[in-house]
This record gives C-alpha cells, sequence and structure tokens, in this order.
C-alpha cells in the first residue's frame, strides 16, 4: 500500500501561488506517496506570532495542532511555515503543559518539502525537464532554522536542460520579512533591489526558492524594474515536463 | 506615525554614498571572518561558539559570586574596585581620582561602556579633558559624532570625510593619505599620552579568578592609555565577567575572528595590578569600575538574559542586510545592529522604543554568526510580543490588534476561512498588468497594501486556489 503523506499548503500557497502546491503534490505523488490534504487547514499563524500577538497566534497554532494531529509525515512547501510550527509553536504553551509536548511532538512530524525529499524519501532526480538558467535563493527559515542548503541544488542540478548559476548574494534576505515588508516598506524595498541586482548579475532567467513568499517578495521587484526573470517554487520546476 | 527612527533610515537609505561605505564595510568584515572560521581552517569552530556560549552562561547565571571574587583578587594585588549603579556615579569616582591626583587630561582607549555613559561628555562638562586615543574613535570626538559601529566606529567615513574633519577641527592643510593621517593624530596623542595624568580604558574581559582586565586591539593606544599615565581606570559592564584565565582561550580565540576576522589581535593586554617593585612601568594606581547602568534589570528577565552574554564583536552588524542599509545612526543608542535591537528597549524600557524590534526581517543572520550563540531572533520575537502587551494596555495601535484578532478568529474556523478566502478569488476587485501581476485599483490603497505598492508590485490572487484545483482533480 502506498505511503501517506499529509500536506500543509500554507495560505500564501493556496490563495496566490496554487500551482506550486500543485506541483508539491505531484513530486510526491509520482514518488508513489498517497497525498492527503486536510480541507481544515488554515495558516500556521506566523504572521500573527512574528508581529507579537502570542495570544493569536497560539489560537491558530492550536488549530493547525489540531488539524495535524495523527498524520504521519507533514510536507510544508515553506522553510518559513515549517520553522514556526517545528521551532516556534512550543514556544507559544507553557513548559510541560500538554500543549507544548504535543507541539514538540508534531515539530518532529513536520518537513519541509525540499527536507522530506532528502531525508525521508532520498530521492533528488526526479526526471524533470526546464530549459532556463535557474539561480536559488536560499530562504533563511529553510537555511538557517532547517539546514536547507545543498539538497534543493542537487535537485535542480539533476534537471534536464537547466542550468544552475548561483547568485552573490543566495545567503542573504530578501527583505520580506512578512509584516516588516509593509511596517519597514522603504527598507523592505532597498534589501528586495540588492537581492534583484545580485540576480540579475548571475544572468538567471529564473529564480527559485523553497519559499513562496521570498517569490512573492522578488516577483514583487522584477515586476517592478520590469525585468524578464521568472520565480518558481523548487516543486515547480521539480515537476516540469 | 513617524519616528525619528523612520526618518533616520529613510535619510539613510537615500544617501548613496553612505549605502556604498556601509556594504563595502561591513562586505570587507563578513569577508574577513569567513577566512577564519571556514571547516578546512577551523573544524572545531562551532563547536568553540558553544564552549564560549556555556562560559558566559554559566558566568552570567552566577554573576554575584564571580564578581566579588573578582573584587577581592583585585583588591589582593592592590587594585581598587568601585561598583557603579550608572553613568552619573562612574563621572563621581573618576572626578575624585582627577581631583586627588591634580589632574586636568584623561586619556582613553575605545570602550563601549563609557560610550554608553557618555563619559567623555560628563567629563567636559567640569573641566577635565577626555581624549580618544583609538584612531576611529579620535576622529568621531573630533566631528562631536557617536560610534557608528561597536568594533569599527568610524565605518562610515571615507578618507575624504576623514580629510574634511581634520580641516575642519584641527585647521590643517587637507591631507587625504590614510597613512599621513593616521601621522597626524598619532603626533597629538603622543602628547597626550604624556600629559594625561589618568587613562580611561574599558575592558573585554574581567577574569574573576585573577583579578585581571583583558584588552584587546590593534593600535597600541590602549596598552599605552593603561600604562603610561599614573592611574588606570578600567569602566566595565557587569557582564564581562568571565570565571577563570583559561577562559581566555576560548573566548579570545572566537572574539577576533568574529569582530575582525583575526585569529588574535595585534596586542591583548592583561592588566592585574599596579606597578609592583622593580618594574619599569605601569599605574600607580589601578582602579575597576563596575558598571550596573540597567544591566541587573535584564539579569532578572530569565528569557532574555542571554542578551548579557555579549562580547561586543560587531558580527551581528556586519552580517545584518538591516544594518547594512540603514548603518549604524539610525539606531537610537551607541549599540547599534541587531544587539542594540534586542539590548536597548531592555534598558530603556520596551514602551521608550517600541518599533527597534520590528525593524528586523528576522533573516537570522545575526545569531548564526554570534560567536556565544545568543538567540538574537528568538529575544526579537519576545520583545515584540512586550510591545503588543504594552500597547495592549495603554489600548494603542488598536486597529492593528483589531486586525490579528480577526485574523485568528476567522484561521481557527476552517468552514469560515473557506468561505471567504473563497470569497477573495471570486470578487477581486483588482485586475491584472500585462504581466500578469495585479493591476490595484485606487480605493484599494491603503494602509499595509500602500506601503506595499510602494516599493514592489503585488501577485495577483489566483483564480482558482488550491484548494478549489485539488477538488476539482480529486473530481
Amino acid at each position: 500500500m502506498a505511503k501517506r503523506v499529509t500536506i500543509f499548503v500554507t495560505c500564501i500557497v493556496d490563495q496566490l501561488f496554487p500551482n506550486a502546491g500543485m506541483a508539491m503534490a505531484s513530486v510526491l505523488e509520482q514518488l508513489g506517496y498517497e497525498v492527503d490534504f486536510p480541507e481544515a487547514q488554515t495558516c500556521c499563524g506566523q504572521p500573527a506570532f512574528n508581529t507579537g500577538y502570542r495570544d493569536e497566534a497560539r489560537t491558530v497554532a492550536l488549530h493547525t495542532m489540531k488539524v495535524l494531529k495523527g498524520a504521519e509525515y507533514v510536507i510544508v512547501p515553506s522553510g518559513s511555515c515549517t520553522s514556526m510550527i517545528s521551532h516556534h509553536y512550543h514556544d507559544l504553551f507553557p513548559k510541560d503543559s500538554p500543549e507544548y509536548h504535543e507541539a514538540e511532538e508534531l515539530s518532529h512530524r513536520v518537513y519541509e518539502f525540499s527536507k522530506f525529499l532528502t531525508d525521508v524519501a532520498k530521492v533528488e532526480d526526479f526526471g524533470a525537464n526546464y530549459d532556463g538558467v535557474v539561480t536559488f535563493h536560499d530562504a533563511c527559515h529553510g537555511l538557517r532554522d532547517l539546514k536547507v542548503k545543498d539538497g534543493p541544488r542537487r535537485m535542480l542540478a539533476n534537471v534536464k536542460g537547466l542550468e544552475l548559476r548561483e547568485h552573490d548574494t543566495c545567503e542573504e534576505c530578501c527583505g520580506f520579512g512578512g509584516t516588516f515588508s509593509v511596517k519597514f516598506a522603504e527598507l523592505s524595498g532597498h534589501m528586495v533591489r540588492t537581492k534583484l541586482d545580485s540576480i540579475v548579475r548571475s544572468g538567471a532567467d529564473t529564480v527559485a526558492a523553497v519559499d513562496c513568499s521570498c517569490l512573492m517578495q522578488i516577483q514583487g521587484a522584477i515586476s517592478r524594474a520590469g525585468l524578464p526573470i521568472k520565480t518558481k517554487h523548487l516543486a515547480e520546476i521539480l515537476a516540469s515536463r | 506615525m513617524t519616528t525619528v527612527f523612520d526618518e533616520k533610515i529613510h535619510s539613510t537609505l537615500g544617501d548613496s554614498r553612505l549605502q556604498l561605505a556601509i556594504y563595502k564595510a561591513t562586505g570587507r568584515l563578513m569577508e574577513n571572518r569567513k577566512k577564519v572560521v571556514a571547516d578546512d581552517v577551523l573544524p572545531d569552530y562551532q563547536e568553540l561558539r558553544q564552549q564560549a556560549h556555556e562560559i558566559k552562561r554559566h558566568a552570567i547565571n552566577h554573576l554575584d559570586y564571580y564578581l566579588e571574587e573578582f573584587e577581592r583578587n583585585v583588591q589582593a594585588r592592590g587594585g581598587v574596585v568601585h561598583w557603579c549603579r550608572d553613568g552619573q556615579e562612574v563621572a563621581d569616582v573618576v572626578l575624585s581620582i582627577a581631583k586627588r591626583r591634580k589632574t586636568g587630561t584623561i586619556i582613553k582607549s575605545k570602550s563601549m561602556a563609557t560610550e554608553e555613559i557618555e563619559l567623555n561628555e560628563r567629563l567636559e562638562h567640569h573641566g577635565l579633558e577626555s581624549v580618544e586615543s583609538d584612531l576611529g574613535e579620535y576622529i568621531l570626538q573630533l566631528n562631536h559624532e557617536k560610534p557608528y559601529h561597536i568594533v569599527a566606529p568610524a565605518l562610515h567615513l571615507t578618507r575624504y570625510d576623514v580629510a574634511d574633519i581634520f580641516t575642519k577641527h584641527l585647521g590643517l592643510e587637507r591631507e587625504v593619505v590614510i597613512e599621513k593621517q593616521t601621522k597626524i593624530a598619532r603626533n597629538i596623542m603622543r602628547d597626550k599620552f604624556l600629559e594625561a595624568g589618568i587613562g580611561i580604558s574599558g575592558a573585554n574581559f574581567l577574569v574573576a579568578d585573577s583579578g585581571a582586565v583583558v584588552l584587546v586591539e590593534n593600535e597600541g593606544n590602549a596598552r599605552l592609555s593603561t600604562t603610561a599615565p599614573k592611574v588606570h581606570i578600567a569602566v566595565a559592564g557587569i557582564e564581562k565577567i568571565i570565571p577563570r584565565a583559561q577562559d581566555l582561550a576560548t573566548m579570545l580565540k572566537v572574539l577576533g575572528r568574529s569582530a575582525t576576522g583575526q585569529p588574535l589581535t595585534v596586542y591583548t593586554s592583561f592588566l592585574s595590578s599596579v606597578r609592583r617593585e622593580n618594574e619599569v612601568d605601569g599605574p600607580e594606581e589601578f582602579h575597576v569600575i563596575l558598571l550596573d547602568n540597567g544591566r541587573t534589570k535584564v539579569l532578572a528577565n530569565e528569557s532574555k538574559r542571554e542578551s548579557l552574554f555579549c562580547i561586543r564583536c560587531g558580527a551581528c552588524l556586519n552580517h545584518c542586510p538591516v544594518y547594512r542599509k540603514i548603518g549604524g545612526h539610525s539606531f537610537p543608542w551607541v549599540y547599534s545592529g541587531p544587539i542594540g535591537a534586542i539590548i536597548t528597549p531592555q534598558f530603556h524600557g520596551v514602551e521608550n522604543q517600541p518599533k527597534l524590534a520590528f525593524a528586523s526581517s528576522l533573516c537570522g543572520a545575526c545569531g548564526e554568526v554570534c560567536p556565544v550563540k545568543i538567540d538574537i531572533p528568538k529575544v526579537l520575537l519576545e520583545l515584540r510580543a512586550d510591545a503588543k502587551e504594552k500597547e495592549k494596555e495603554v489600548a494603542s495601535n488598536q486597529l492593528e490588534r483589531a486586525a490579528f484578532q480577526v485574523f485568528a478568529y476567522i484561521a481557527s474556523r476552517p468552514k469560515l476561512w473557506r468561505r471567504l478566502t473563497g470569497l477573495a478569488g471570486t470578487f477581486n476587485p483588482m485586475g491584472k498588468q500585462a504581466n500578469g501581476m495585479a493591476k490595484v485599483p485606487g480605493f484599494m490603497k491603503l494602509g499595509p497594501l500602500q506601503e506595499w505598492l510602494s516599493e514592489r508590485d503585488l501577485a495577483p490572487v489566483a483564480p482558482k486556489s488550491f484548494r478549489t484545483m485539488w477538488k476539482e482533480r480529486k473530481g
């Protein structure tokens, strides 16, 4: 029987980048997993948590914990939302409360998409084809909290027709940072333009990442600058034929 | 509401010369560090960081014990320890020593603790001349500026700026060659070193088991400031304590590397007593001023106590994409960058610095390079929560709080969430640009959306959500 995995697609993928979610599901299905999408899922609560609203974040976290109860593997197309669940949920509850332990237990079951592929599925070649020069942006929480670094690059290197080219600020923040992007808009704009300059210098025609929120920020700056550069979630490239 | 903080950010972002200076200087410091902590150069660097973290954690958790041990050991060698609550008390100690020694000139080496309490200004107010001997600090003192960076105080100035400052304040002919500028400062300082009756230094470490003040530097001015004058006064925050001399084997290894990319700085001085019999130099009096100035308040808070582990290496500033854009002077206190963002609200009260902890994308670069592994992003998040609690108490920022309450209400009710997010797709009033990005009608350009659009375009809401696509596919 096919192994079951549960996807938590995140609110931003659900509403703005559904293709990234569909691509993630199709890569997982290609590996023989049966993909379950619990309908009751909403948001991980990170926007409230990062803005300092702990009570509100706790309400959302409790809901998400309920939705993900019993799922053997939870796979998320975002380093940031994964880290919210795996690294911060337990901070919302008093140490040694049942919720604290539940959050901690969940933290071991939740995987960022590429991390699941490298650590659990242990597959890095999906027979994908992508015609383009791709540069990979290390989304901060994926990189620093979850240590996502070489895995996606190895997967991209296996894609036929794809040339992987680093941009010199690949580990630098794109300047999104959730509400930071609107609370300090001008600063956030300067940060993403520094990132964009580096992407342009690399000569890539596509920016890939494991976080749609970074891609939303980078795509917004690309569009404003009128540049012919595409943004793609890693899953979209791995699912392309 | 636009604050001084916002205005300074805006003006720094708009200054392209300054932008380049900050970006280049911090970039150089990042490169330097990277070379000396690389796996092939120092394979156990991560273990060293962990060790440094444990040393500081132990020291801070037993601060009372080690400070008293330190005091006993300083006294045993003829030194004097002064416990000061704030800047005023520090100034009083220095003033009384100056009066007794009948000296009007003080030579200083670089110290963030003295910057923090504005010691120079306090002493000058009483007619004393206090001259900075660190080149960067000297330049800033001439120009009446605060340090731009914890380690590289004049990081924002180019040699042309320095030339202007020297011309303006020293009345000299314009000199743009760095070596010659250094010589000018050196010549002026030589006389001050000889003239000064007191030398004031900071302390990189206070070693409890040996009663020693440890200073690291590259210019030799700290060694001279502490040995040439008849009196040496070290001013140190109480958090500078480490238990044992042997801990320095770890601490010095991580400090120089993190700060400037040096395995060791050019000078490392261990100062633990007055001049002893048969010694040719060294001071007649050795004083250590232990400064609180808010540190015990930080200590009292267990979850944010680690903020006191900081050894002031400045690595978090260099690696911070925010500091690299807004620079040091945008920050409200002498401590800038990520470490400034976490300690300033704790020292001055979150309610007085409500925005500081929010000026971060939480990218985590600071925590990644911190040599004593302070979880800076975690502390930032806690300070954000504190700030929101304070706002709640005084009923400010009500609109934002209401928005997040509504968000939490909806996000914990899946049916309502589905219905409302479904509506967003169906009744989306936004059009589309030629490249597919959203075209936002004027009436929607308000609040956060307006802020977003001020800098970049917006991705459109998908005509079909993932939820819908999934359902359709499954049939």
